[in-house]
């Protein structure tokens, strides 16, 4: 994968070379690519002069942090407690079937990754869904194929 | 240019000036609850419709943080008498915000907005302060929440905003040291530490410089306080940390919020900005030789990175593990040096000590859990929201007073307090007194404040291995009773709810939770093992149920259920249209059958039936 050295080194300015930030570097980088490329950790560590496993101990153990491309979009079903009471397993599952992945998979036509998350803090609204920026509340297992046959639709 | 006491009430003043154009305030809740909602489609609307009617110049409205009763969002709340109108444009936004129009021109109330009283249609609310969830809630913390915007700093401080800050810094460290311990706060993140004496030793801890970290890492599931009040009021965080910075000796601080709220990293981020901008933060703060300056840091998605030694890793630019606490984080914390951590609600707490005095603090709440929490209501409650109570208040009156009892009229069978280091709570003891105390004496904990309310149909086993799985995830993975036993105790209830538990498994179950408790290096683990225990110690029944009898009451567990259709099924064809797997058979007016072999139990016929017709056994 070729990364964009220019738009690296702006990231690290944006941070003033702070190591303390490369969480933070990292994070941006997954922002303008949809996940952080190899060549990126290397390069980023190589010239904040920090270990390259280093890069990668801190790029595996975060869970926003991604090293394999994501779809366009992301779907992140809330698995938070209030979730889990008003029924966000089943509605895990009917993405997992209406997208024939499973969690953490990516659609074959690269368009929806789908994860999981812990808390997304909208609690009141159980079960929640949040698809890149935008949060889905009270969603139910009967509804989840019109939310993605709406994205669908707005590809084409 | 330099902060003094006279040009704050210049801003003051110029703000309330500014605002006595306006004839009417309407605040709109952006809070993220309403924003799902959809209050931004509200705000827009609003907005325009007030400018094509040529009220813009005479009608202020204001982006406010979250209200608390996001089951009734979008909330528009009306003027200084506080005419409260939800759940609006969710219905008809057109009639909606023509009705909120109308309401400005004629001076008349939209009554099809108003909240009523869900169990008489025909008893409606005008005021906020009226409405029951409301009316037993004090709100010191969250008073400005959904009553200020919070990106505007003057807003803020037209409120009476950065006086605290004046007058501390005209107090010595020690002084105001002293005034936070009598006053009572106890950390607001969980472990509910005394937080004066917390701040004493980091002042006398030797070493230099000194760091202070606000804790806005909030990971426990359920729990929402900390995202509403870094969105809703920022200025609030900030000013107690300048605050403590001077209390303690330190000149530098770092807020460290969670990945998943962008929305709040960004109004802090402004925050910050617009306090450097007024000489609030930065050198010589309203003229002393006293300089403070804060970071914003995000977090990466991992739980344990709220416990204070990861935290403080996390903020180093390396993993978030956490250290064993032989040494205290107030002597040697963020890169050695003595650090001052605190949740951002506990954070906020400390200007209202300041102005209204330690005296006042105290009076509220119980003797050794003064003042208030901010709870997050949530699970199967009819109001759910955030509500601040005082400590003390009982579980009863949060859960139906304010929580307006369980949803659809079914039976209580749990609360849930303080994520995944807690416990459940059952209905024996929803008289007792909600403060630090009485939880962890009855097996949970206060925890960051989060409250789940558990009805008869939420299966407690079901609830264990949720929270083991979730802990199974999380664990940082550095010390083995949590990474492997917590595993171990996840793959035992497990078994048991797949119906393959075994006798001796409770007993085994709490013998590995006692050891963990012992065994583990940080907060999270020695706490890891509280949701089976309690759950153990108040619904051993139901494991036994799961156990000898493979059964679940609660409907919860697939491998032990089955679903069926029953007399009352009218042959609407609703389920069968809506079944994943087609495996509901039968025609129009007749009697449907679900084929077992097949069916998958994903209860969508259950959640669809309007004639209950569906049974799950």
């Amino acid at each position: 994968m070729e990364v964009d050295i220019e738009k690296l080194d702006s990231i690290i300015n944006k941070y003033g070379g702070n190591k303390s930030y490369l969480l933070g570097m990292f994070q941006d980088i997954q922002k303008e690519y949809r996940y952080v490329p190899k060549e990126a950790i290397k390069y980023i560590c190589t010239k904040l002069n920090v270990p390259v496993a280093r890069g990668y101990e801190l790029a595996t153990f975060y869970k926003a942090i991604s090293l394999v491309p994501r779809g366009k979009h992301t779907i992140h079903v809330c698995m938070g407690t209030a979730c889990h009471l008003r029924g966000s397993p089943g509605v895990l599952e009917a993405f997992e079937r209406e997208l024939k992945v499973s969690k953490g998979g990516t659609t074959e036509d690269g368009l929806f990754t789908l994860e999981t998350v812990n808390c997304l803090g909208a609690c009141a609204l159980a079960p929640l869904v949040r698809i890149d920026e935008k949060d889905f509340g009270k969603v139910n297992q009967t509804i989840v194929k019109n939310i993605i046959d709406d994205y669908k639709k707005s590809e084409k | 240019m330099t902060m003094t006491i006279e040009r704050l009430e210049e801003i003051k003043r110029a703000f309330l000036l500014r605002q006595q154009v306006y004839q009417k305030t309407i605040r709109v809740c952006c809070g993220t609850g309403c924003i799902s909602s959809g209050a931004l489609k509200v705000l827009e609307r609003l907005r325009d419709a007030l400018k094509n009617e040529g009220l813009s110049e005479r009608v202020r409205v204001v982006e406010t943080g979250c209200h608390g009763f996001c089951e009734r969002g979008p909330i528009v709340v009306f003027g200084e008498n506080e005419i409260f109108y939800q759940i609006v444009g969710k219905r008809n936004l057109d009639a909606d915000v023509k009705a909120l129009i109308e309401t400005v021109k004629s001076n008349t109330l939209a009554q099809n907005l108003l909240y009523t009283d869900p169990n008489d249609k025909t008893k409606k609310f005008v005021a906020t302060s009226e409405i029951p969830f409301y009316y037993e809630q004090q709100k010191i913390v969250l008073k400005m929440n959904g009553y200020i915007d919070p990106e505007s700093i003057e807003d803020y401080i037209a409120q009476g905003g950065y006086t605290a800050l004046y007058k501390a810094l005209k107090m010595i460290p020690e002084e105001i040291i002293d005034w936070v311990d009598k006053s009572g706060l106890r950390g607001r993140g969980g472990g509910g530490f005394r937080t004066g004496r917390k701040w004493r030793s980091c002042r006398e801890a030797q070493g230099s410089p000194k760091y202070i970290v606000a804790n806005g890492d909030e990971g426990d599931p359920g729990a929402f306080m900390d995202r509403s009040l870094m969105e809703g009021n920022p200025h609030s965080i900030i000013e107690g940390m300048i605050i403590g910075g001077y209390a303690i000796g330190s000149n530098e601080g770092f807020i460290y919020v969670r990945d998943e709220y962008p929305l709040a990293v960004k109004r802090l981020t402004k925050a910050i900005e617009d306090a450097k901008g007024l000489g609030l933060l930065g050198k010589g703060i309203f003229g002393t030789d006293f300089d403070f300056d804060i970071h914003i840091f995000r977090g990466g998605g991992a739980f344990v990175c709220g416990e204070s030694t990861a935290l403080m890793s996390s903020l180093e630019g390396r993993i978030g593990e956490p250290r064993a606490k032989y040494i205290h984080t107030v002597e040697r914390g963020l890169w050695d040096k003595p650090t001052n951590l605190n949740n951002v609600e506990t954070w906020a707490c400390v200007p209202l000590i300041i102005n209204n005095g330690w005296e006042w603090f105290a009076s509220i709440g119980t003797k050794n859990s003064t003042g208030t929490k901010i709870f997050s209501l949530v699970g199967k409650v009819n109001n759910t929201g955030l509500v601040e109570v005082p400590m003390g208040i009982t579980l009863r009156k949060i859960i139906y007073d304010i929580g307006g009892g369980i949803q659809k009229g079914k039976k209580f069978k749990a609360v849930q307090t303080g994520g995944p280091s807690g416990g459940c709570i059952p209905a024996e003891y929803l008289d007792t007194s909600v403060d630090f105390d009485t939880l962890t004496q009855l097996g949970s904990m206060m925890g960051s404040g989060g409250m789940i309310v558990m009805d008869e149909r939420n299966c407690m086993v079901d609830v264990a291995r949720y929270f083991l799985n979730f802990l199974v995830e999380e664990s940082c993975g550095k010390c083995v009773p949590c990474r492997e036993g917590v595993r171990r105790m996840y793959e035992i209830v497990d078994r048991i709810c797949n119906g393959e538990g075994k006798e001796g498994d409770i007993e085994h179950l709490e013998e590995l939770g006692r050891a963990i408790k012992l065994g583990s290096l940080c907060g999270l683990g020695q706490s890891a093992p509280n949701p089976v225990l309690s759950t153990i110690k108040y619904f051993r029944e139901e494991y036994e149920e799961h156990i000898k009898q493979k059964k679940c009451r609660a409907g919860v567990c697939k491998p032990l259920i089955k679903i069926s259709i029953n007399e009352k099924c009218t042959g609407c064809m609703v389920c069968a249209r809506n079944c994943p797997v087609g495996c509901i058979s039968g025609e129009k007016q007749k009697l449907h059958v679900i084929d077992q072999s097949r069916c998958i139990k994903c209860q969508i016929c259950y959640d669809v039936c309007r004639f209950d017709a569906v049974t799950i056994e």
